[in-house]
């Protein structure tokens, strides 16, 4: 092959959305329509590293979309014209990230260009779903009952600021929280206890795989019942699911000590607490902390669900089922907005800690190709 | 990365029977006397009440034998199970068999979408490099929001298109399987090594003719490592998302109504046969596995 197919593509649909849209068409879109053309058909050649083409190409496609949206939201449907440019877009977006993907930094110049390229590609595919996402619902009308446009979530999330932040406060702060310590410390203090105890390991290593098959999410009612409305019961949920992926991942982890390093500190007369401080509990870092990243995730699911069995009348699950009944749907995504972002910080706070604390782990060595 | 291939769990036998029996004895033991704690407040309450006369002796039998107790003692989850499994038709509504068999049938619809989405998904990845560095992330972050939050929206909007019954709840699940499939599959169609990859371009063969031959046969115990997980996450995705749409039919749905009446044996027992069907599917996935294995002769 030799020019880009993608690019190619998108030549071909700007020319075409030019002569559909010449003669109704805004003079900002049909700028942004020659604009486009003129870029695909300069990409067309470029075959590898491409980080100008890149930038270059990223400003356009910022620019047509932000044509097609002035358009969008200027009429209450779009003509058949903008929606090839949106194609046109599209195709020079994964032209884009083609070009990017295709570049890497030289290590001479420090961390920072490579990251920023590690960065761009997955950011541009995520801002071009959004994009598609708000002209999409917005140009084709599509009713707010099935799917609002970011643009009116995001008004939400201004306008019902209070509310959400109790529902954060009640759901993550009160619930998730505690339950995720409370879970993890026993599970950690379990394991470390029963790994003095071969016997006790043994018995507590298949019954945890086991657990862990089991949909522990369903203990909410009795806990519910147990620990009444309020974010107690929440906890508890939350406790008990992040409680044995704690257990049986310290324990596979101080199991995983080599025998050459064992046997090194016994030459050295070490006790059991300085095996276990030195080797064995650093050793098992890796699988800890994969196991809060885990318990990171199910935290909020147990805390979430647990509110649908019944809770006082704050909460991200409470607020999810009662706006779903009352057909607010725009409400019940700035929720779902909140909890995806509470999630992937919480989950993103481990994964740093991951970092930092096993960066000696062969996982966390320079990656190599394909390697998660 | 250390597990570079999915390492066989130990099976239940040898060593391991006899500190398993125990410590399940043991929890049989706490259990019996954790639905005497809990339930003798109400009981004592009663008693005085009734002002009757009562011995510690009755205290403990009567609290293995309320009709709702707070914790119900496991002979009477056993007999909730028993009436409910074996002592009715089992196309009846009150038959556990039957809700079981609701919930089953969207777990395994949505199970073998999110399994062929996961596959999917996986080969476009690992023959795309745009698509692993655009596509990766997001699959990632996409599992850290919760996605059980979701459910009861993607019922009810798809309920107002007009999509109802099976298939919204086969959406979830196969919203929580293709998640490990994806990832599993990406690592196993990586894992042959350089020398095969250039053994197959010396013999000049086509990308498709490596993904059959090589990369697929290559990728299989990684593949039946994250089914074993997906099997487990689809089965909690359909019993949650029949608890907001107020389904009729389905343990979940036995989980609200017990939840709303407080008919705690029955809540145990949908728990019990919740986790006895999910149990049994990963132990299904993994006889297959074994199969599978063997035939392909990468264990004796």
């Amino acid at each position: 092959m030799k020019f880009s197919l993608s690019s190619l593509g998108a030549l071909c649909l700007a020319a075409a959305a030019a002569v559909m849209s010449a003669a109704g068409a805004s003079g900002a879109l049909l700028t942004a329509i020659l604009l486009t053309a003129l870029t695909a058909f300069w990409s067309l050649p470029i075959r590898r590293g491409g980080w100008r083409a890149g930038v270059v190409c990223s400003v356009v496609i910022i620019a047509g979309a932000w044509a097609v949206l002035q358009r969008v939201h200027q009429q209450t449907t779009a003509e058949t014209g903008v929606w090839v440019f949106v194609a046109a877009l599209s195709f020079l977006a994964w032209r884009t990230m083609e070009l990017l993907s295709a570049v890497s930094a030289s290590p001479k110049e420090g961390k920072a260009p490579q990251l920023l390229l590690d960065l761009s590609v997955p950011l541009l595919f995520g801002a071009w779903l959004f994009f598609l996402w708000e002209s999409l619902t917005t140009g084709l009308a599509v009713p707010q009952v099935l799917l609002p446009a970011p643009s009116l979530i995001g008004g939400v999330l201004m306008n019902a600021a209070a509310t959400l932040a109790a529902d954060f406060h009640q759901t993550f702060i009160r619930a998730v929280v505690p339950g995720f310590l409370v879970g993890c410390t026993c599970g950690f203090i379990t394991a470390v206890a029963s790994d003095r105890v071969p016997f006790l390991r043994r018995g507590l290593l298949p019954l945890g795989n086991l657990v862990s098959a089991i949909p522990i999410v369903g203990i909410a009612p009795i806990m519910v019942m147990w620990f009444g409305f309020d974010w107690q019961s929440k906890a508890a949920v939350v406790a008990v699911m992040t409680f044995f992926p704690m257990l049986v991942n310290t324990l596979a982890g101080l199991a995983d000590a080599g025998r050459t390093e064992l046997d090194l500190l016994h030459t050295y007369a070490a006790d059991y607490w300085r095996e276990l401080l030195s080797l064995r509990l650093p050793g098992a870092m890796p699988f800890i902390l994969n196991a809060l990243k885990v318990n990171s995730t199910l935290a909020m699911i147990g805390a979430i669900v647990a509110e649908f069995f019944g809770t006082p009348i704050v909460g991200m699950g409470f607020r999810i089922s009662t706006e779903v009944g009352r057909m607010n749907i725009d409400m019940v995504w700035a929720t779902i907005a909140v909890a995806a972002l509470a999630g992937s910080l919480f989950y993103g706070l481990f994964a740093m800690l991951e970092r930092t604390l096993t960066f000696w782990h062969p996982s966390m060595q320079k990656r190599s190709q394909g390697d998660f | 990365m250390r597990t570079d291939r999915p390492v066989r769990r130990r099976k239940w036998g040898g060593t391991s029977a006899g500190p398993v029996a125990l410590l399940v004895a043991a929890l049989l033991v706490i259990w019996y006397a954790g639905a005497v704690y809990l339930n003798s407040p109400m009981l004592i309450d009663r008693y005085q009440k009734s002002a009757a006369n009562w011995s510690a002796a009755r205290l403990v039998t009567d609290s293995w034998s309320m009709e709702r107790p707070v914790l119900p003692a496991p002979h009477q989850i056993a007999r909730e199970l028993k009436r409910s499994i074996l002592e009715r038709s089992i196309t009846s509504r009150r038959s556990l068999v039957y809700h079981a068999g609701v919930t089953l049938s969207s777990a395994m619809s949505g199970f073998v979408i999110g399994a062929l989405l996961g596959i999917a998904l996986a080969i476009g990845i690992v023959h795309v490099a745009t698509l692993e560095r655009s596509l990766m992330p997001w699959i990632i972050a996409s599992q850290t929001i919760p996605i059980l939050a979701i459910a009861p929206m993607i019922i009810v909007v798809l309920g107002a298109v007009g999509v109802t019954g099976l298939l919204p709840k086969a959406v979830i699940s196969a919203y929580l399987c293709f998640f490990p499939v994806t990832v599993g599959m990406v690592k196993g169609l990586r894992s042959p090594s350089k020398n095969l990859l250039d053994l197959m371009r010396n013999y000049n063969a086509s990308d498709a003719q490596t993904l059959w031959k090589l990369r697929l046969p290559a990728s299989v115990p990684y593949l039946f490592a994250s089914l074993k997980i997906a099997v487990a996450l689809s089965l909690v995705g359909a019993i949650v998302a029949e608890l907001p749409a107020g389904a009729q039919a389905g343990l979940g749905a036995r989980l609200l109504s017990g939840s709303y009446y407080g008919q705690t044996n029955l809540i145990w027992a949908a728990l019990i046969t919740a986790s006895v069907v999910s149990a049994s599917l990963v132990a299904l996935v993994g006889r297959v596995e074994r199969g599978a294995t063997r035939r392909m002769g990468l264990q004796p």
